[in-house]
């Protein structure tokens, strides 16, 4: 009989302790989604139930997912990356400025958006993954560059007159079934921007990389434990490099596909996108500490800011502060809930483990 | 034999000079005044002139440098504690500012935005905006010491809210104070021909000096940043030491956001201290500190901060529009932080010994 | 390379700034047995498993492996893992955020993808035919640590390694999980795996191993049949003196009885967060006493409980008859109480303070935040300690770290005898430094005894101690086992008393 009890590691205690970490946090940010939308559609009223609320909320953060994805990256690896809004703001206006004043063509100017996110991703994956500098500094010093370059490559703010570009702008992709009546009583076809292609792109081909390939798995790896992924064999500075140059690519992209959505350069384009990435991250389930955190997680946290934010707003505070306060707030409870979360079960394996022990004692 | 003697004496002697800390700010500093002097001898130039109301003022580039320096070398004392505490920065100190100097302003205009008279004292006014300055350092510090949240990340709620929250304080208003004591803070003195920051400035640093003569927080700091176990073990509340930084840090947040407002007696709350929390972060590690905390030095940290504005005044005069800059201190925290790396230096000082060796070789045949 | 030898290292050399942790040492491992390899503190074994392992880079000396011609090159974790060395270390190095079966399977295998399914089966399989009851979907940090021990065995075993390391992995398994493991170990031995059993258990050495290897201070003491080393042999060994030599030091330590004075510090079922069993310990004003017992034993533990560096977690404290809560080291400090501790360079010293900074900086926490020194009083504090414990530093303003480990500890040392303790607790106050230091710092004890202090004493070498205390705690298996008082304080006893078990 007291063998039998011997049986070590079954979850007896902890509610919790089945499930991951990344997939515990995760289902945290999608239950508070989904209760945030019911209490939207019945509380605020109609508009949340057309899909087409839904679908401006992805057309306004397509952008922003994907600078989030390349973030929740670098998260996972235990790293950081807040050079990306800065990026996107000099890719917009580097295309603008190449598709105006140089009559470039798209394609050009997209060659132009990656050729920048994969040079910031290269220069910044090598300070922090070879020369060990805290990726902080070096990704604000990123941040700083690209955003004084943008002013650099062109000063003033102006609107991108090429028709090629401007076609692809407003291009719509029609959803089928899922249009609405207006007042007048007129169907009205749903409708996505091509940006919201792109970025379920990136979160699908990501969401794959990080499930199903050996490269994805070390990320995770590296960011739960460096010293323990170089001893089980991992090139833990290739690992942590690589997170830098996609999110550096992510960025160039993300930075594209802003673009194509304001068809705008100007210097102060994606002001704290840096921040709404990392909160996205982070209110997504990616912990700060590394080695937890879920593409789809992110998505959904993209989609708690931008449903905050609608919320916010029906309610009557139009204020453009409140945009801050409540990201900040949000973040903030989120950090704070992870920190505990942890705490709480560093505590409950250590009681386990003595559990363990004063067994062992008494035998 | 003696030939080599000598250079090892002068080697050293050198490398005594180089390791003093205070040495790079003094370098840096060099430097830029001797490019400026080879560039254009006229950028030293002071002169004295009398501004609208007839008060002597001095002018000229120089001046400018300590006047518009004096914001950055107040943060760049918190932030040296804060770094060598913590092992990390605060980036909320801008967004700070602009909520400091928005309770300054809502103090003083009360509810009407523009008062003909002051609603209120300024020296209340500024006490409560250092009260406020300090609740929200208070709160980057229990994130930081009590959460455990990187400092950077911590202080990044505040860096996204801050400025929301100025514009909060005021309804979103612009409040005009429209008193001429007011600007005294910013500006001139009636009669002094030296702006007012600037003794501002120099009162912090006599205060901060005061304060790490007369307790023992340097001490205290440094132990904490360098090694946070036995720190504890000398019967040291690391946790509490690093909360205590931040709030020091709120203080001199307030103090800079008074001048800021102060300058303009007004507020633009998106542009105001705008991207300071580099300079100061840059301040810090152009004064030699470690940013990864540890041991520091207040007045190198405070030598930084004005060869930072010596550099803002510089590329200035070079026609680099402000928005430009932060593209040009990137590089240069970028060239310091690859020069200050572990790695670095390592690979460094195996190359000089390795280009050392064949002399010391051919000094000994 | 001999017949039978999986793996042969010649002529080991490794150092780090300041310590020569291997010289030439020798080591060798034969097809299907279990080594023991044995030492002390420093003694070099991490090291050497670290070199095998490439976690350090060898300076020089040669590693044959059988199969391989000529030495191996090892320069990481992956050239040993392709090797066919597979290592569990002491402190878990698996991804905690990583399922159990991705734990088994990371850094492994040439394909670029994943397969969840067949990972997971064939972690069941392993998980299974070792007889570990765990999911393979479960994530490894809600695993006890046992658990997650016993998980690192399961991919070093899983690896079909030739050569398999066991860093002191019984350290947290309870009986019945050490049982389970050496099951295990003797089944791949069978198949002719040699494994390398690091540990410092002596009664699980005796049950699973074949050979000992025993190093000390970084150099090979020899390699032994284990039925050819009786245990008391190998303590000897291990401790670095041979039987023959430990005729009784006697000396004029003044041996304390009932009646003497009172006691300085009372504890009663103390205990701590780190697991040591609740334990009564007492002291006398001008004693001088000890804790021995080897490496892991709860020695360090139990004197942290006393001045509260560990979270404490039960029983009572007296100081001088009145009863005190000591839960942090500024309570002990403020009853008189000073530790020296073990880890210098962990616990001790502020690396990039100056030696004056760091002599003062105790005394300076216990008189307060708002009185600070004058730099001319810091300074004298300061010199007064560098002449007393002849400190060599090129001036009070040298930064701490630049001196050898020897005057380190004497700045330690200094640091506590400033604040005037009435009970002084030195752990290893010894270890690394030279041989007249040692003497130098024994002697203080004495001194400072004889002029009231009570002093408590922990050493590896027990000639140290036998020198200095006049009665010792005998520590095994974080569990106190004995007093040792008098006659009793010989080599011989106190080398039975910490092996426990038989008698030789």
């Amino acid at each position: 009989m007291p063998q039998k009890d011997m049986t070590v590691g079954r979850p007896r205690r902890h509610l919790l302790r089945g499930i991951t970490d990344t997939n515990l946090l995760m289902s945290i940010t999608i239950i508070v989604f989904i209760i945030m939308y019911l209490y939207a559609i019945f509380g605020l009223g109609e508009g949340f139930l057309k899909a087409q609320t839904f679908f401006n909320m992805l057309n306004a953060n397509a952008a922003l997912i994907i600078l989030a994805c390349g973030m929740t990256l670098v998260m996972i690896t235990g790293g950081i990356d807040i050079s990306v809004g800065g990026m996107a703001a000099l890719v917009s206006m580097s295309s603008a400025v190449y598709l105006d004043k140089h009559s470039g063509s798209v394609f050009g100017a997209m060659m132009i958006s990656l050729g920048i996110g994969l040079a910031f991703g290269l220069i910044q994956g090598f300070l922090v993954a070879y020369l060990d500098i805290q990726p902080f500094i070096v990704t604000l010093a990123g941040m700083f560059f690209a955003r004084g370059m943008t002013t650099i490559v062109n000063a003033n703010p102006f609107n991108v007159q090429n028709r090629a570009f401007v076609k692809l702008k407003e291009t719509r992709i029609t959803v089928p079934g899922m249009g609405s009546v207006n007042k007048r009583g007129i169907y009205i076809d749903a409708y996505i921007e091509i940006g919201v292609i792109v970025a379920l792109i990136v979160v699908a081909a990501l969401f794959l990389f990080l499930k199903w390939t050996k490269t994805g798995r070390n990320f995770y790896a590296v960011g739960g434990n460096k010293q323990s992924a170089l001893m089980l064999g991992i090139n833990v500075k290739r690992t942590t490099f690589l997170a830098y140059l996609m999110c550096g690519i992510l960025g160039g992209i993300g930075g594209f596909v802003y673009f194509m959505h304001v068809g705008s350069g100007s210097a102060s384009h994606a002001t704290g996108a840096e921040m709404n990435a990392i909160a996205s991250s982070i209110i997504g389930g990616t912990m700060l500490t590394g080695g937890v955190g879920n593409i789809v997680g992110t998505l959904f946290g993209v989609l708690s800011l931008a449903l905050i934010q609608n919320i916010v707003s029906s309610v009557g505070l139009t204020d453009a502060w409140w945009t801050g306060i409540t990201n900040a707030s949000m973040l903030c409870i989120f950090l704070v809930v992870q920190s505990i979360i942890i705490a709480r079960r560093k505590k409950a394996n250590l009681s386990a483990a003595k559990s363990m022990e004063a067994k062992g004692v008494k035998k | 034999m003696t030939a080599g003697t000598k250079g090892a004496e002068k080697s050293s002697f050198l490398a005594s000079i180089i390791k003093k800390q205070i040495f790079i700010p003094i370098a840096a500093l060099l430097i830029l005044a001797i490019f400026n002097l080879i560039m254009d001898p006229s950028f030293f130039k002071i002169t004295l002139g009398h501004n609208s109301e007839g008060h002597p003022v001095l002018s000229g580039n120089l001046i400018s440098i300590i006047d518009y320096g004096s914001e950055l070398a107040i943060l760049a004392i918190g932030m040296t504690l804060v770094t060598a505490a913590s092992r990390g920065q605060d980036i909320s100190v801008g967004a700070a500012i602009a909520i400091s100097g928005s309770v300054v302003l809502r103090v003083l205009c009360g509810t009407n935005s523009r008062p003909e008279t002051l609603q209120a004292p300024i020296i209340v006014a500024f006490l409560i905006s250092c009260l406020v300055a300090m609740a929200f350092g208070a709160f980057n510090g229990a994130l930081v010491s009590i959460f455990k949240i990187q400092p950077m990340v911590a202080t990044l709620i505040l860096f996204t809210a801050g400025r929301s929250i100025a514009a909060w304080i005021n309804n979103n208003e612009l409040p005009v104070v429209n008193d001429k004591t007011f600007t005294y803070f910013g500006g001139y003195i009636p009669g002094i021909p030296i702006p007012t920051p600037f003794f501002i400035a120099i009162v912090c640093f006599i205060v901060t000096w005061l304060v790490l003569k007369f307790t023992n927080l340097g001490l205290y700091v440094q132990a904490v940043g360098i090694n946070e176990k036995t720190s504890r073990l000398n019967g040291l509340n690391p946790a509490f030491i690093k909360f205590i930084t931040y709030v020091i840090l709120g203080l001199c947040v307030a103090v800079a956001g008074f001048i800021k407002v102060s300058r303009l007696s007004t507020i633009n709350y998106s542009v105001v201290a705008k991207d300071i929390e580099m300079d100061a972060i840059l301040a810090v590690a152009l004064g030699g500190n470690s940013l990864s905390g540890g041991k520091f030095n207040i007045s190198a940290s405070i030598l930084g901060a004005y060869v930072i504005q010596f550099l803002t005044t510089t590329l200035y005069k070079f026609n680099v529009q402000s928005d430009a800059l932060p593209a040009y201190k990137a590089v240069v925290v970028i060239l310091l932080v690859i020069l200050s790396a572990p790695i670095v230096r390592e690979k460094m000082a195996a190359l000089f010994k390795n280009l050392r060796s064949p002399v010391n070789a051919e000094s000994k045949s | 390379m001999q017949e039978r030898s999986l793996l042969e290292m010649r002529g080991i050399y490794k150092s780090f700034p300041g310590v020569k942790a291997l010289r030439n040492v020798d080591f060798t491992l034969r097809e299907g047995e279990i080594h023991a390899l044995m030492g002390e503190n420093g003694a070099g074994k991490s090291t050497l498993i670290k070199v095998l392992t490439g976690v350090h880079i060898k300076d020089s000396g040669d590693i044959f492996i059988k199969g391989q011609s000529g030495a191996v090159r090892i320069h990481s974790p992956q050239d040993a893992q392709d090797l066919g060395i597979s290592t569990v270390y002491q402190e878990i190095s698996l991804c905690p955020n990583l399922s159990v079966a991705e734990n088994i399977f990371l850094g492994r295998g040439k394909s670029g993808l994943v397969n969840w399914r067949n990972m997971n089966r064939q972690a069941g399989k392993l998980l299974d035919s070792l007889g570990i009851a765990v999911k393979p979907t479960q994530q490894l940090a809600s695993c006890s640590i046992a658990v997650q021990q016993m998980v690192a065995i399961a991919r070093a075993v899983d690896m079909e390694c030739s050569v398999l390391i066991l860093d002191e992995p019984t350290s947290s398994l309870d009986e019945s999980e050490v049982e389970k493991l050496f099951m295990l170990m003797r089944q791949l031995k069978e198949r002719g795996v040699g494994i390398i059993f690091v540990t410092h258990f002596l009664d699980q050495v005796y049950e699973v191993c074949d050979r000992i290897t025993v190093l000390r201070d970084g150099q090979l003491v020899g390699e032994y049949e284990i039925e050819n080393l009786p245990r008391v042999q190998l303590v000897s060994k291990m401790l670095g003196k041979e039987l023959d030599d430990m005729a009784d030091i006697k000396n004029d330590i003044p041996v304390f009885s009932e009646k003497d004075k009172g006691y300085v510090y009372e504890a009663e079922g103390l205990c701590s967060s780190e697991g040591i069993k609740p334990f009564n310990f007492n002291i006398r004003k001008g004693e001088v006493n000890g804790f021995t017992g080897l490496l892991g034993s709860g020695r360090s533990e139990c004197v942290r409980a006393i001045f509260g560096a560990d979270r404490v977690t039960g029983g009572k404290v007296k100081i001088n008859g009145r009863e005190v809560k000591i839960n942090k080291p500024i309570d002990a400090m403020k009853n008189g109480i000073a530790y020296l501790p073990e880890d210098r360079k962990r616990d001790g010293i502020v690396g990039d303070l100056s030696v004056r900074d760091n002599i003062i900086l105790a005394l300076q926490v216990k008189k307060g935040f708002f009185k600070p020194f004058t730099k001319a009083e810091a300074t004298k504090f300061a010199e007064e300690y560098i002449k007393l414990l002849d400190i060599k530093t090129a001036s009070v303003n040298t930064p701490i770290k630049s001196l050898s480990g020897g005057n380190q500890q004497k700045v330690i040392l200094g640091r506590w005898l400033l604040t005037h303790p009435e009970y002084l607790i030195l752990d290893e106050p010894t270890r690394g430094i030279d041989v007249g230091t040692k003497v130098d710092i024994q002697k203080l004890v004495l001194k400072l005894a004889s002029e009231g202090m009570s002093i408590t004493f922990i050493s590896s070498e027990t000639d140290e101690m036998l020198r200095t205390c006049s009665r010792l705690l005998v520590m095994r298996d974080r569990k106190l086992v004995g007093e040792l008082t008098g006659d009793e304080l010989t080599q011989a006893t106190i080398m039975n008393t910490i092996a426990g078990g038989e008698q030789e």
